[in-house]
C-alpha cells in the first residue's frame, strides 16, 4: 500500500518533522528506556521490577498506565502483563501508577500523520518511528486513538517477562538452582523439587538485582489469555454497584462544588451577582474562576442550586452566534487561500469531470456533537501550600500535571495525580478543563478536599464537541462503473484546537484528522481527489469517538454510494471491484457472503445499504437492514465485518463492536448540537438521546485476523455505520439524505 | 426526617425538597446510585421503593414513602442477586456507570413480570440510558436473569 507517488511532496513535511527530530538527532538515545517511575516511590522490601510490575510481602500491582473509561484497558493491560508474569489478574492489585512521561504511547501520533495507518512504506514507517519520539519528547501519556492494544501488546509482555525472569534470578540465587530450570505459575517460582516460593516472598531480593532484560516472549501455542474469552477484571465490581468511580471519592471534611462558567465556550465573564445564593442553605464560598464563577457548599445538590440562582452576565466569544453563521463561515471557506491539504490526487478529475458523460454534484454536512459521556465531569482536589492531590479520571495524566503545577505555582513532584476509573469519555477526558475548574476552588478551600461536578447541563455547554464538516463532492461514472471522485471539505482544526487547550505544540502541516476517513480510503478510483479547507476556530473543539472519520465516513461512504447507483452497479459489488487493499477487501467478501447479500431491495418494505470505512488500521464494514413500518424506520439488523489484525478477547472484541454500532446509528438518527446565542440548544438527554433499548437492532459481527499489525477497537466501528444507515434509507425510499442527524429528514420507530 | 435505606433507619436534617438522590449521595455515602442527568431522562440513579422502581433524582426526600433499597441493598459481590449474576456472566458492563440502574429497573421489573415478552423487556428498559451501548448485552442478562428466577 505504499502509495508515496500520489501524496503531494509538501504533505510530507509533518511526518519529516518528526522524523528529522528523531532519527538525525538523538533517536537512539530516545530510543532507550526511560527511568522507571515507580522506583521514587518504593518503600523498603518493594521491588518495582519495570514501570509495570511492582512486588512486595504483600504481592503483585500491575500498572496500567492507560485510562478504563470503559473500553476494558486496565483489564486487557493486565492480562497482556500476566500472560508472561504467570499471575492470575484477578488475584493481584491493580494501579494505574502515576503520570510520568515513562508511559509515554508510542502509537498515539499514528493518526495525525499524512500516511495511511495501512501504508507500509518505508517512509510512513519512519513517520511513525518519528512520531513515537515526538510522543516520547512531549510526555504523551494519553489514552485514544484506538492506541492502547497495538502500543501495549508487545511491550506489556515484555514487562510481564522481565519480571517473570527477575523474579526467578531471585529464587535461583535463594535456592541455588539455576534459573533455566525455574518455572513459574500462578504468582509463584517452582522449583525442580516441585517447592515453590511466592513472588511476594522474593520481592526484597529481586529489588537488589538490576531487571534481566534478554527475555524471550512466549510463543502463541503456550498464550493462557491472548486470544481467549477473558473475564473483565472490573465485571464483578460493575455488576453489584461497588465499582467507585471519580465521582464517588469521598475524603474526610470534604466539601461538595460546582461551577457556572460562560455557555458560549471561550467567553469570559463580565460580572456575576451572587447575593442570592450566598444566602442559601450550605453554601459555604463563592469563588471566580476562569470565565465564570463556581460555588463551594455542604452537598452538590445545594451546590447546583446556589450556583442557578447567581446572576451573571457574559461576554461574548469570537465566533458567529449560531448555527446559520457558522455554516455561513465553513459555505465561504472553499478558497485557495482557505485550502489546508490535498493528501490524495489521482489521475486528473477536471478533465474526468470535463469529458464526463454523466456527472454529479453533491453537498454533504456533519453536526456538532457531544460525547456526553453518562459521568459528567468531576474531581476531588486537596491543596495545600506544600503539594496537591487531584483524584480524578483523566486520558491524560502527563498534562494535567504539567497544567496544575501551572496553576498552582508548585512544582510538579508536589503534583500527586490519581487516575480514577471513568464512567465513559468517548474523548471528554482527553481534556481537563474541570479539573483546573476543582483546582481553583480547592485553593480557596486551602487544607479542605472539594469535589467539584458539573450538572449534565454544564456539562452539555462545556463538552468541546466533534467540529461540523461541510463538504461539496463531485464525481462521474462510465459503463456502469465509478470514473471519478472529488471531495472538498471545510472545517475547523480538530487537532489546533485541542492542542493549544493542551498547551501543546500543535503539529506543523496539514490537519490530517479534518480528511481522514475520506482520503485515506482503500479505493483504487481512476480519477480520485480530496481537498481539505481549513476555517478559523468557532466553537473549541476536541476528539469524539474515532476522531476524523466518525463524521467523514458519512461525507465518503455515502457520496460513493450515490455515484455507484448513478452508474447503475451493484453497491456491494462495486465496492469490492474498486477495493485495493487485500484485507479490506477480505472484509468485504466476508460481509457479502454473512450477509446472505443479494442487492439492496429484499422485498417492498425492507432494503438494505452497505458502507467500509478504514480507520486506525481497521477496514470496517458493516450492512445495515431497515424496514418501512407504521411507525417510522425500523433498524432491523447490522452486519459487521472487520479485521483487527489478532483479536485478543473475543468477549470484549463483540462488545465493543455492539457499543460502537450502537452509538454510531444513534447519534446518526437523533444527535446534533446546535447553537443560538453562542450556546447549544441541547442541555440535556431528552434532546440528546442517541439510540434506545428498545430500537436496537440484531447485531451479526465477523471478527478476521489477518493484518500483521494488532489493532485497536474502541473506534473502528463507528464512522462506516451512519452512511450505511443512509445508503439503506435511499434504498427503500429513493430519499438521498446527506445531513446527519437523519431524523431531521426521516422519521424513525 | 426519617429514611430507611437497605434495612438501615436513618436520621436526617435536610430540607425535603432535596432529591432523595443527594441524600443518598452525599449524606449518607450510599455511591452505588449515580447522578447522570439528575431530570429523570437516564435512569442512572434508579433505586427501588418499596420494590418499585423509582428515579431517585426526580423524587424528594419529603415525597418518599416507603423503604429505600438501592443496588448495594440488593446483593452483594459475595453473594449477588440473580439480576447482578446474569450481569457478571454476560459480562454486561462496559464503563458500567449506567449499570447500576440498569438492574435496579431490571429487578424491579422482573419480579413484577417473571415471565416477560420481547416487548415486555423492551418496554421496561428503554427508560434507561446507555451512552456505551450494552443494550444487546443487557437484553441477553434479562432474559437469563428471568430463567433463573423460573428455575427457583
Ligand atoms: S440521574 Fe436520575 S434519571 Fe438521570
Ligand atoms: S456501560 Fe457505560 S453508560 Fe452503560
Amino acid at each position: 500500500m505504499a502509495r508515496l507517488k500520489t501524496i503531494a511532496r509538501r504533505t510530507f513535511l509533518v511526518g519529516s518533522a518528526a522524523v528529522v527530530g528523531g532519527v538525525a538527532f538523538g533517536y537512539y538515545s530516545l530510543r532507550k528506556e526511560p527511568p522507571n517511575p515507580l522506583l521514587k516511590g518504593l518503600k523498603s522490601g518493594q521491588a518495582a521490577i519495570t514501570p509495570y510490575v511492582r512486588v512486595d510481602s504483600e504481592g503483585v500491582t500491575l500498572i496500567t498506565p492507560r485510562a478504563d473509561k470503559g473500553q476494558g484497558a486496565y483489564s486487557i493491560q493486565a492480562h497482556l502483563i500476566a500472560e508472561e508474569l504467570d499471575v492470575d489478574p484477578h488475584k493481584v492489585r491493580i494501579d494505574p501508577g502515576p503520570p510520568d512521561t515513562a508511559y509515554f504511547n508510542s502509537r498515539i501520533m499514528d493518526d495525525s500523520l499524512p500516511f495511511a495507518t495501512i501504508d507500509e512504506g518505508v517512509m510512513a514507517r519512519g513517520a511513525r518511528g518519528g512520531g513515537e519520539v515526538l510522543s516520547r519528547l512531549l510526555g504523551m501519556q494519553i489514552t485514544g486513538g484506538s492506541s492502547t492494544v497495538p502500543d501495549g501488546y508487545h511491550k506489556l509482555r515484555v514487562a510481564g517477562a522481565v519480571a517473570r525472569e527477575t523474579l526467578k534470578e531471585a529464587a535461583a540465587r535463594r535456592s541455588g538452582v539455576p534459573r533455566s530450570q525455574l518455572k513459574t505459575s500462578d504468582g509463584r517460582v517452582i522449583l525442580p523439587d516441585g517447592k515453590s516460593v511466592s513472588y511476594a516472598e522474593l520481592a526484597a531480593e529481586a529489588a537488589q538485582i538490576a531487571p534481566i532484560t534478554d527475555v524471550a516472549l512466549r510463543p502463541e501455542k503456550e498464550w493462557r489469555y491472548i486470544g481467549k474469552n477473558m473475564r473483565r477484571i472490573d465485571i464483578v465490581a460493575k455488576s453489584t454497584g461497588t465499582q467507585r468511580y471519580g465521582i464517588d471519592v469521598r475524603l474526610d471534611g470534604m466539601v461538595y462544588a460546582t461551577v457556572r462558567t460562560n455557555p458560549g465556550m471561550g467567553g469570559t465573564i463580565k460580572r456575576y451577582d451572587a447575593s442570592n445564593a450566598e444566602k442559601m442553605r450550605g453554601v459555604k464560598k463563592i469563588v471566580p474562576i476562569k470565565d465564570g464563577v463556581g460555588v463551594i457548599a455542604d452537598n452538590t445538590w445545594r451546590a447546583f442550586h446556589a450556583a442557578e440562582a447567581i446572576k451573571i452576565e457574559w461576554n461574548d466569544p469570537p465566533y458567529p452566534a449560531d448555527s446559520a453563521g457558522m455554516w455561513k463561515v465553513l459555505e465561504g471557506s472553499f478558497s485557495k487561500d482557505q485550502q489546508d491539504s490535498r493528501l490524495r490526487n489521482d489521475g486528473d478529475v477536471e478533465k474526468a469531470f470535463a469529458g464526463a458523460s454523466k456527472s454529479i454534484e453533491a453537498e454533504y454536512r456533519t453536526p456538532y456533537l457531544a460525547h456526553a459521556p453518562l459521568e459528567p465531569m468531576n474531581a476531588v482536589v486537596l491543596y495545600t501550600k506544600q503539594r496537591i492531590d487531584i483524584w480524578t479520571g483523566t486520558q491524560i495524566p502527563v498534562f494535567l500535571r504539567a497544567h496544575a503545577a501551572k496553576l498552582t505555582q508548585l512544582p510538579e513532584e508536589k503534583v500527586y495525580v490519581h487516575a480514577q476509573p471513568i464512567g465513559g469519555s468517548f474523548g471528554a477526558r482527553l481534556d481537563d478543563t474541570y479539573a483546573l475548574q476543582a483546582i481553583e476552588l480547592a485553593m480557596a478551600m486551602e487544607g479542605v478536599p472539594v469535589k467539584m461536578t458539573w450538572s449534565r447541563e454544564e456539562n452539555m455547554a462545556h463538552d468541546y464537541p466533534r467540529p461540523i464538516q461541510l463538504s461539496r463532492a463531485k464525481g462521474s461514472v462510465r459503463d456502469g462503473k465509478v470514473e471519478s471522485m472529488s471531495i472538498d471539505i471545510a472545517g475547523q482544526s480538530m487537532g489546533a484546537s485541542w492542542f493549544n487547550r493542551l498547551q501543546a505544540p500543535v503539529p506543523p502541516g496539514p490537519d490530517t484528522t479534518s480528511v481522514n476517513g475520506i482520503w485515506d480510503q482503500p479505493f483504487s478510483i481512476p480519477n480520485y481527489r480530496v481537498t481539505g479547507y481549513r476555517t478559523k476556530e468557532m466553537v473549541p473543539v476536541s476528539p469524539w469517538r474515532s476522531v476524523g472519520a466518525s463524521g467523514n465516513g458519512f461525507h465518503h461512504a455515502s457520496f460513493l454510494d450515490e455515484l455507484i447507483y448513478a452508474a447503475g452497479a451493484d453497491p456491494m459489488s462495486e465496492l469490492i471491484r474498486l477495493c485495493n487493499h487485500e484485507p479490506s477487501k477480505a472484509v468485504l467478501h466476508t460481509l457479502r457472503d454473512i450477509s446472505d447479500w443479494k442487492g439492496v431491495r429484499l422485498d417492498d418494505r425492507r432494503a438494505r445499504g452497505v458502507a467500509l470505512t478504514l480507520s486506525f488500521g481497521v477496514p470496517m464494514a458493516q450492512v445495515v437492514e431497515i424496514s418501512d413500518t407504521a411507525q417510522g424506520i425500523k433498524i432491523e439488523k447490522v452486519f459487521a465485518v472487520c479485521d483487527v489484525g489478532r483479536i485478543l478477547d473475543p468477549i470484549n472484541f463483540e462488545a465493543q463492536v455492539q457499543g460502537g454500532i450502537i452509538w454510531a446509528l444513534g447519534h446518526a438518527m437523533n444527535c446534533e448540537l446546535t447553537y443560538e446565542n453562542f450556546a447549544p440548544n441541547q442541555t440535556n438527554f431528552h434532546v440528546f438521546e442517541a439510540m434506545r433499548f428498545r430500537q436496537v437492532p440484531e447485531i451479526i459481527i465477523k471478527g478476521l485476523e489477518l493484518g500483521k499489525e494488532v489493532r485497536g477497537l474502541g473506534e473502528p466501528p463507528v464512522p462506516p455505520a451512519a452512511p450505511a444507515l443512509a445508503n439503506a434509507i435511499f434504498a427503500l425510499t429513493g430519499k438521498r439524505v446527506r445531513e446527519l442527524p437523519l431524523n431531521k429528514s426521516v422519521k424513525f420507530a | 426526617m426519617q429514611l430507611t435505606v437497605n434495612g438501615k433507619n436513618h436520621d436526617l436534617d435536610v430540607e425535603p425538597e432535596m432529591p432523595l438522590l443527594w441524600v443518598l449521595r452525599d449524606e449518607l455515602g450510599i455511591l452505588g446510585p449515580k447522578y447522570g442527568c439528575g431530570a429523570g431522562l437516564c435512569g442512572a440513579c434508579t433505586v427501588h421503593v418499596d420494590g418499585s422502581a423509582v428515579r431517585s433524582c426526580s423524587i424528594t426526600a419529603g415525597e418518599v414513602r416507603g423503604n429505600v433499597t438501592t443496588i448495594e441493598g440488593l446483593g452483594t459481590p459475595s453473594n449477588p442477586h440473580i439480576v447482578q449474576q446474569a450481569w457478571i456472566d454476560h459480562q454486561v458492563a462496559q464503563c458500567g456507570y449506567c449499570q447500576s440502574g440498569q438492574m435496579m429497573t431490571a429487578a424491579a421489573f422482573l419480579s413484577k413480570t417473571p415471565e416477560p415478552s420481547e416487548s415486555q423487556i423492551s418496554d421496561a428498559m428503554s427508560g434507561n440510558l446507555c451512552r456505551c451501548g450494552t443494550y444487546t448485552r443487557i437484553h441477553s442478562a434479562v432474559k437469563t436473569a428471568a430463567q433463573m428466577t423460573k428455575g427457583k
